[in-house]
């Protein structure tokens, strides 16, 4: 691998040669977002599946779609918990992903147990995906402490909330790989509306002007809060702005795990083998609310949520699964009783009142507390301690 | 693979008093044995060269400091020696500079990054205050970001606008990063090399109408210091310096304010009053001891700052000593800052910076008839 941290004169004109094809051919979008499994289930025609040049998908293998499908049910589980968990009073608040749990799945499942994945505070199910602890997962939710696992063990970054912040991360954490010479890719991810931030360019340019294997996946869910696309851009297509960059970029249906596993798998490939950072828009809806504490009804109406529920993730590929014979009565009901296992590990997890300790505040600042905080670590000791004695 | 990168936890295993010493002894610039006249220029960038001597995941970027050696030429020739891995321009953006460093950090590497001026830093902004100073935090130390962020900032140079503010209250404000501003050669080489070496990311404020201030400094001694420090396991890092000593008032004063409170306190001297000099170093985190103990002798105490006084360090530092020294005060502590308005245009800096009149009247003004 070639150590620098200059780019090359043109970045995409390996992947011309290869592919054959125009440089704006290549780092514009298909005509098409890449679909392969439609929403009633059935596999699209092998023309309409991603076949352009350059643009060319290969289905993914059956145990692949069947691991896939497993993840699906327990993501929807784990969001229909959380959200149980936080009309109970047991969280203080969880974006649901409901809906997205295909875009969720993907993200996770393409990535190697060296590479990156940067989330956003929506994400928590491609974290739980990854492999982090459901319980340690929903920690910030709960309110115990602003994050609860540690990002090096399972190389997922604490889920952030300012937007596109965390993809900047992304870059920075592919090039010192880079540098070292590890083979390491990063998936950074974002919304739709995150993409009007100053991060997203920032990252997306420093990322393909570094030549870094860096993924960008924007989960196009169609609002920021209640705010539409139509107010955030008014480009062809999210994917389209990867052209601005010199990178490729890429549409996929975002409730289709097929065409994600066969988009995001290519994606992360192709930057593992040096084409530097790719742009993958992901269009899927935001089935409930932003958080529990919005009233989406303010902003949109029934019948445009019902278009969008015919469209679900897991139903399709259920479908999918079960007229090819992968998927049967019990294999179903091994999945679902895998799903119930990690649902009841989040209500056992987060019914527990776990005591808090008053001198984390002051334990976490530094890596020595200063003299300072020595001394406000003592007065709220103090402070405690006559509490208690006056007890 | 690169041989000349490896990951700051590798490299830190390795430290010690015998590998400094080696990068010592391998310095980028061949510089002549004992006591010689540098800048604080000179001073930051050999700090900066030794540190990439001696552990090679210490990386320098920002704006024009590849081959131009930055807009000040304090990272000049770092390209040269250690090639474009280690020293390199990124793109104009700064958010894009400090967001970059923090992944780099995360990821085993020492970035130390230049923002070009003060008032340029501000597009980081959010990345300084939610992602530098908040990771070791979220993430109870599971994650340190060790990096450097350099700011040139101050006025005194009759820069145009946006090239001349003092911003260090914004992120002395902010819980979880340190600030530190060397006033002297000296300590320009002994306080980055510090920064560099901390495990916390560090604003690391550099008073620019300094860059060119020369002084007779011994590099080798202080990179021996540097060394046995480091086999010690100790540093002067958050420590104030006694500038001048003094017994009738103490004047308190960081970074740029330093030379002119040593010009005061020498004026003053000739008038026949002593004045004790704090050169404060370090504003987070803060030394209360070697600030009160120059105030529970003297009994007075001017703070000076060219920084707008309302809200600000100057105001920090009085409301300090005051809880800590008010039965030892013979007059209320006053302020020398800057007035309470933009930076000023070139041709008017000089009516807004705090100059040796207006300390000496304030010194005046201490209640010394009581």
């Amino acid at each position: 691998m070639t150590i620098s941290a200059e780019a090359p004169e043109d970045a995409a004109s390996e992947a011309v040669r290869k592919f054959g094809i125009t440089v704006e051919d290549y780092m514009l979008p298909a005509r098409h977002q890449i679909q392969m499994v439609g929403p009633d289930g059935t596999l699209n025609p092998h023309t309409e599946q991603g076949t352009q040049p350059g643009h060319e998908y290969a289905l993914p293998g059956d145990e692949e779609l069947l691991a896939a499908y497993e993840q699906l049910v327990v993501g929807r589980r784990v969001n229909d918990q959380n959200s149980a968990l936080v009309r109970q009073g047991r969280m203080a608040v969880y974006p649901s992903s409901h809906g997205q749990e295909a875009c969720q799945v993907a993200a996770a499942l393409c990535l190697s147990d060296g590479d990156w994945m940067f989330p956003t505070y929506r994400d928590s199910v491609a974290v739980m995906a990854r492999g982090v602890d459901p319980v340690q997962t929903m920690t910030l939710f709960r309110g115990d402490w602003h994050g609860g696992y540690d990002p090096t063990k399972h190389k997922v970054g604490i889920q952030c909330t300012p937007l596109t912040t965390q993809l900047l991360h992304g870059v920075g954490v592919a090039h010192a790989a880079k540098l070292r010479g590890e083979d390491t890719v990063v998936l950074a991810m974002c919304g739709d509306g995150a993409t009007s931030e100053g991060d997203f360019h920032e990252a997306l340019n420093f990322a393909a002007v570094f030549h870094l294997p860096v993924v960008f996946l924007v989960q196009n869910n169609q609002y920021a809060i209640s705010v539409p696309l139509a107010h955030q851009s008014v480009a062809p297509s999210l994917a389209h702005k990867a052209v601005g960059y010199g990178m490729a970029g890429e549409r996929v249906d975002g409730n289709d795990i097929v065409a994600l596993l066969a988009v995001l798998g290519r994606a992360v490939r192709l930057a593992r083998e040096g084409s530097g950072p790719l742009l993958v828009e992901a269009h899927t809806y935001r089935m409930q609310a932003h958080t529990n504490a919005d009233d989406a009804t303010r902003y949109r109406q029934d019948s445009e949520v019902a278009q969008w529920v015919a469209k679900d993730p897991l139903s399709r590929m259920e479908t999918y699964l079960t007229d090819r014979g992968l998927l049967d009565d019990e294999r179903a009901a091994g999945i679902a009783e895998k799903a119930e296992a990690v649902a009841t590990q989040l209500r056992e997890g987060l019914s527990e009142e776990v005591p808090v300790e008053p001198q984390d505040l002051f334990k976490y600042v530094f890596s020595t507390p200063t003299p300072q905080l020595k001394e406000q670590s003592a007065l709220l000791a103090d402070e405690l301690s006559r509490e208690e004695a006056a007890k | 693979m690169s041989p000349t990168i490896t990951t700051s936890s590798e490299a830190n295993g390795n430290v010690s008093a015998a590998t400094a010493r080696a990068a010592a002894k391998a310095a980028v610039v061949a510089e002549q044995a004992g006591p010689q006249t540098i800048t604080l220029a000179k001073a930051l960038n050999s700090a900066m060269a030794d540190a990439m001597h001696t552990d090679p995941s210490v990386l320098v970027f920002g704006e024009d400091v590849g081959m131009l050696g930055g807009v000040f030429r304090i990272t000049d020739g770092l390209t040269k020696t250690f090639g474009k891995d280690r020293c390199f321009d990124t793109p104009l953006a700064e958010s894009g500079i400090v967001g970059m460093a923090v992944g780099m950090a995360m990821n085993g590497m020492r970035p130390v990054i230049e923002m070009q001026f003060d008032a340029f830093a501000y597009p980081a902004f959010e990345q300084i205050v939610s992602h530098v100073a908040k990771m070791h935090n979220r993430t109870k130390g599971a994650v340190k970001l060790p990096m450097v962020i350099r700011v040139p900032y101050a006025g005194g140079i009759g820069g145009v606008e946006h090239h001349c503010d003092s911003s260090e209250a914004y992120y002395a404000h902010t819980a979880g990063l340190k600030v530190f501003t060397p006033a002297t050669v000296a300590d320009g080489y002994r306080m980055l090399r510090e920064a560099i070496d901390s495990d916390d990311p560090v604003m690391f404020m550099e008073p620019k109408k300094l860059y060119w201030s020369k002084d007779q400094v011994d590099l080798d001694a202080l990179r021996a210091e540097h060394a046995e420090n480091t086999a010690r396991g100790t540093s002067s890092e958050g420590r104030a310096a006694v500038a001048r000593p003094g017994t009738d008032a103490t004047l308190i004063a960081y970074g740029p304010s330093v030379p002119t409170a040593l010009a005061a306190a020498a004026a003053a001297a000739e008038e026949g009053r002593s004045l004790e000099v704090i050169d404060v170093r370090s504003i987070v985190p803060f030394d209360d001891e070697t600030v009160c103990a120059s105030v529970r002798k003297t009994g007075r105490a001017v703070v000076i700052a060219e920084a707008h006084g309302f809200a600000s360090v100057s105001s920090e530092i009085v409301a300090r000593v005051q809880e800590r020294c008010f039965h030892h005060l013979a007059a209320p502590i006053r302020r020398v800052t800057g007035f309470d308005v933009p930076y000023p245009a070139p041709k008017l800096e000089h009516y807004y910076l705090p100059g040796v009149d207006r300390i000496l009247d304030a010194v005046d003004d201490l209640q010394w008839e009581d």
